[in-house]
C-alpha cells in the first residue's frame, strides 16, 4: 500500500517536471522519426538519386543531397535507427555488466570486492576510445551489433563503481539483514531487496550510458572505424568532411546529423536531471 | 600517503601491463592477416612487396612461438622500438609519434586546464543566482552533449568559411617554413585557436554544470546550515562549499581524460591538425597497423601520466589524503 502511494507520488512529480517533459518529448520525437521516417522517403540511403550532385534542401530533397547526390534526409533517418540500436545494445550491455559486478562486489565484499575493484579501476583508467580503436582497426568487416558490443564491454566501469557504492551502503540495512536471516539466497536478496531500493539510480545509470554510447559510436564512426555495411550519424559527418562539405559550404550535409546527436544526448541529460529532482525531494524546490 | 600512492601506482602498472598485452594480442588473434592487409594498401612493385612481406612477417614475429613473440614485443617496446610505419615508410613509428606529440600537448594542456578552471568558477557563480542558473545551465547541458567533432565542424564552417577569419586546416600555412619569427608564431597561433576553442567549449559546459550541481549539494550539507545558523556571511559559506566541491571535480577530471583525448582525436581530424588524431586517421585509412598500435600505446601512456599528475594534485589540495586518511577511495 505504501509502495503504491509512493509510486503515485513519483508519478505526480514526474508528470510536472519540466526538464523531464522536455527531455522525453525530444527523445520521443527522434524515436518516431527513426521509426516512421524511412516510410516518408522514396530513396535508399546510398542511392545516387540526384544526378546533378549536391543541392540545398528543397521540397524534393528535404535535407538536400550529398556531393554524390544521395538524399541526406534518408541517410539521417536511417542513421538515427543505427544510433538508437547501438545506444540500446551498448548501454544495455554496459549497465548489465556494471550491475552484475557492482552487486557482487558490494554485496559479497572481501576478496571478491578487492579483485573487482582493481579490475574496475584498471578499465576505468584505460581510455575506452583507444581500446575501441585498436580492436575496430583490425576488424575488416564491422557491423552495428559488433560496434555496440564493443562499446558496451568497455563502458561498464563507472556504472559498476557507482552501483557497488550504493549496494555497499544498503547491505547492512535492517530489511536486508531480515531477508538474510529468513534464509533467502544472495541472488534473491540482491534482486528483490537491494535492486528495487536503488531503481532510480539504475535508471539514471542506464540513461547516462545511453548518451555515452551514442557519443562513443559517433567518435568511432568519425575516425573511420564505423560500421562497414550501414549508415550512421557519425558516418554521415565523416563522409561530409572527407568530400569537402566544408569547403563547398554544403552545410545541410553536416549540420543535421550532429544536431540530432546533440539534441538526443542533451535531452537525455535533461531527463536525468529531471529524474534526479523527482526522486530526490531536496532538489525539487530548485 | 605512501599507501595511497602505492595503490595508485600498482593500478597504473597493471593498467600499462594490460594495455601492452592488448596491443600485442589484438593483431595476432583477430581474423585476417595483418601483414597481407597492410601490404595490399601500399602500392609498390612486386619484388619490393615480397621483401616487405618478409620484413613485416619477421617484424610481427609471426614465425616464432607465441611466448617468444610476447617477450620480444616487450623487449622492443622497452627499447622504444615500435616498428616501422608502412604509410610513412621507412620512418620508425616512435619518431613519427614524437613529431606529433607537441601538437597534442599544445592543444590538450591549455584546453583542459583553462576549461576546468573557467568552468568551475563559472558554475559556482551560476549556482548563486536563479537568473544566471536558468540561462547558463541549458547552454551548459547542450555544450556537453555536443559531439566534439560537430562543434569543431560548426566553428570551422562559421569562422573559417563564412567569416573567413581563421584557417581551418593544418598547423601553419604551407607557404611558411618553421622559423622563429613573429610572423610564423602568429600563424601557428591562428591555426591553433579554433581546434583549441572547440575542445575548450565542450569541456567548459561539462565542468560548469558539474560545479553548479556540486555547489547546490554542498549548500544543503549540514556544515553549510550550521554556518548559516551561526550567522556566517554568505560569501564564507560559498567559499567552503566551493573548496569541498572542487575535490570531486578533480577526480572527475581524471575520469574524463579518456573522453577528452578521444575528443581531441576527432577535433584534429576536423582541422587536419597534425597531432596523434590526424596520424591515426591516416594510419587507419592506410591500414598502417604499427602506427595504430603506436598511437594506442602513446594515448595510454599519456593518460596514465596525466592521471598520476592529478593524483599528486589531489594530495596537495586534500588534507585528508595527505594525513593518511582515505579521502578518496582508491
Amino acid at each position: 500500500m505504501k509502495a503504491l502511494k509512493q509510486k503515485n507520488e513519483f508519478l505526480y512529480f514526474a508528470l510536472r517536471n519540466r526538464k523531464l517533459q522536455i527531455g522525453l518529448g525530444v527523445i520521443l520525437f527522434f524515436v518516431l522519426l527513426a521509426a516512421f521516417g524511412p516510410l516518408l522517403t522514396d530513396y535508399e540511403p546510398f542511392d545516387y538519386v540526384n544526378p546533378t550532385g549536391p543541392v540545398a534542401p528543397s521540397s524534393k530533397y528535404w535535407l538536400g543531397t550529398t556531393f554524390f547526390g544521395q538524399d541526406v534526409f534518408t541517410q539521417v533517418v536511417m542513421g538515427l535507427r543505427a544510433t538508437f540500436l547501438i545506444a540500446i545494445l551498448g548501454s544495455g550491455i554496459a549497465t548489465l555488466v556494471g550491475m552484475l559486478l557492482g552487486f557482487l562486489a558490494g554485496y559479497r565484499g572481501g576478496i571478491l570486492d578487492e579483485i573487482i575493484n582493481v579490475l574496475t579501476n584498471i578499465v576505468l583508467v584505460i581510455p575506452t576510445m583507444a581500446v575501441l580503436l585498436i580492436i575496430a582497426a583490425y576488424l575488416q568487416v564491422r557491423s552495428l551489433t559488433m560496434e555496440s558490443i564493443l562499446i558496451g564491454l568497455t563502458a561498464w566501469p563507472w556504472a559498476a563503481r557507482a552501483i557497488r557504492a550504493q549496494t555497499f551502503s544498503l547491505r547492512t540495512r535492517d530489511f536486508v539483514d531480515m531477508a538474510r536471516m529468513s534464509g533467502e539466497s544472495s541472488f534473491k536478496i540482491i534482486f528483490s531487496e537491494i535492486a528495487p531500493n536503488m531503481m532510480s539510480y539504475l535508471v539514471m545509470t542506464f540513461i547516462l550510458q545511453f548518451g555515452g554510447a551514442i557519443l562513443n559510436a559517433a567518435t568511432l564512426d568519425f575516425i573511420g572505424l564505423g560500421p562497414t555495411n550501414a549508415i550512421s550519424l557519425g558516418l554521415i559527418m565523416q563522409y561530409s568532411m572527407m568530400w569537402g562539405a566544408l569547403q563547398f559550404g554544403m552545410w545541410w550535409w553536416f549540420v543535421p546529423p550532429g544536431l540530432a546527436i546533440t539534441l538526443i544526448v542533451g535531452a537525455l541529460y535533461s531527463m536525468n536531471v529531471g529524474l534526479d529532482e523527482v526522486f530526490n525531494p531536496k532538489l525539487r524546490e530548485m | 600517503m605512501r599507501k595511497y600512492f602505492g595503490r595508485k601506482l600498482l593500478i597504473y602498472l597493471l593498467t600499462f601491463f594490460l594495455a601492452v598485452t592488448i596491443d600485442w594480442l589484438i593483431p595476432r588473434f583477430m581474423p585476417g592477416n595483418p601483414v597481407a592487409n597492410m601490404l595490399a594498401r601500399v602500392s609498390v612493385n612486386s619484388t619490393a612487396a615480397s621483401v616487405m612481406q618478409e620484413y613485416y612477417t619477421h617484424l610481427f614475429g609471426l614465425d616464432l612461438p607465441l611466448w617468444q613473440q610476447y617477450l620480444n614485443f616487450w623487449a622492443n617496446l622497452l627499447r622504444g622500438d615500435l616498428g616501422i610505419s608502412a604509410y610513412l615508410f621507412p620512418k620508425p613509428v616512435t619518431q613519427v609519434l614524437m613529431n606529433a606529440i607537441p601538437y597534442d600537448v599544445a592543444l590538450l594542456l591549455p584546453a583542459i586546464l583553462l576549461s576546468w578552471l573557467a568552468g568551475n568558477n563559472f558554475g559556482a557563480v551560476a549556482a548563486r543566482s536563479k537568473w544566471l542558473d536558468n540561462t547558463v545551465s541549458p547552454i551548459g547541458y547542450i555544450l556537453t552533449a555536443t559531439p566534439y567533432m560537430w562543434l569543431g565542424i560548426l566553428l570551422a564552417w562559421f569562422f573559417g568559411i563564412i567569416l573567413d577569419v581563421f584557417p581551418i586546416a593544418g598547423a601553419y600555412s604551407f607557404s611558411l617554413s618553421p622559423t622563429l619569427s613573429w610572423k610564423f608564431i602568429g600563424d601557428v597561433l591562428l591555426h591553433w585557436f579554433l581546434p583549441f576553442f572547440s575542445l575548450f567549449m565542450v569541456q567548459f559546459g561539462g565542468w560548469a554544470i558539474g560545479m553548479r550541481n556540486m555547489i547546490i549539494y554542498e549548500l544543503e550539507a549540514d556544515y553549510s546550515h550550521y554556518l548559516e545558523a551561526l550567522g556566517a556571511p554568505r560569501s564564507l559559506i560559498r567559499r567552503y562549499a566551493f573548496n569541498n566541491a572542487v575535490l570531486p571535480q578533480l577526480s572527475g577530471l581524471a575520469l574524463q581524460l579518456g573522453v577528452i583525448v578521444a575528443g581531441a582525436l576527432v577535433t584534429e581530424v576536423v582541422f587536419s591538425y597534425p597531432g596523434i588524431g590526424y596520424l591515426l586517421l591516416a594510419a587507419i585509412q592506410n591500414q598502417d597497423y604499427f602506427l595504430i598500435q603506436g598511437c594506442f600505446l602513446f594515448i595510454i601512456i599519456g593518460v596514465l601520466l596525466a592521471n598520476f599528475v592529478i593524483d599528486i594534485v589531489y594530495v596537495l589540495v586534500d588534507p585528508r589524503t595527505r594525513r593518511g586518511m582515505t579521502g578518496e577511495a582508491a
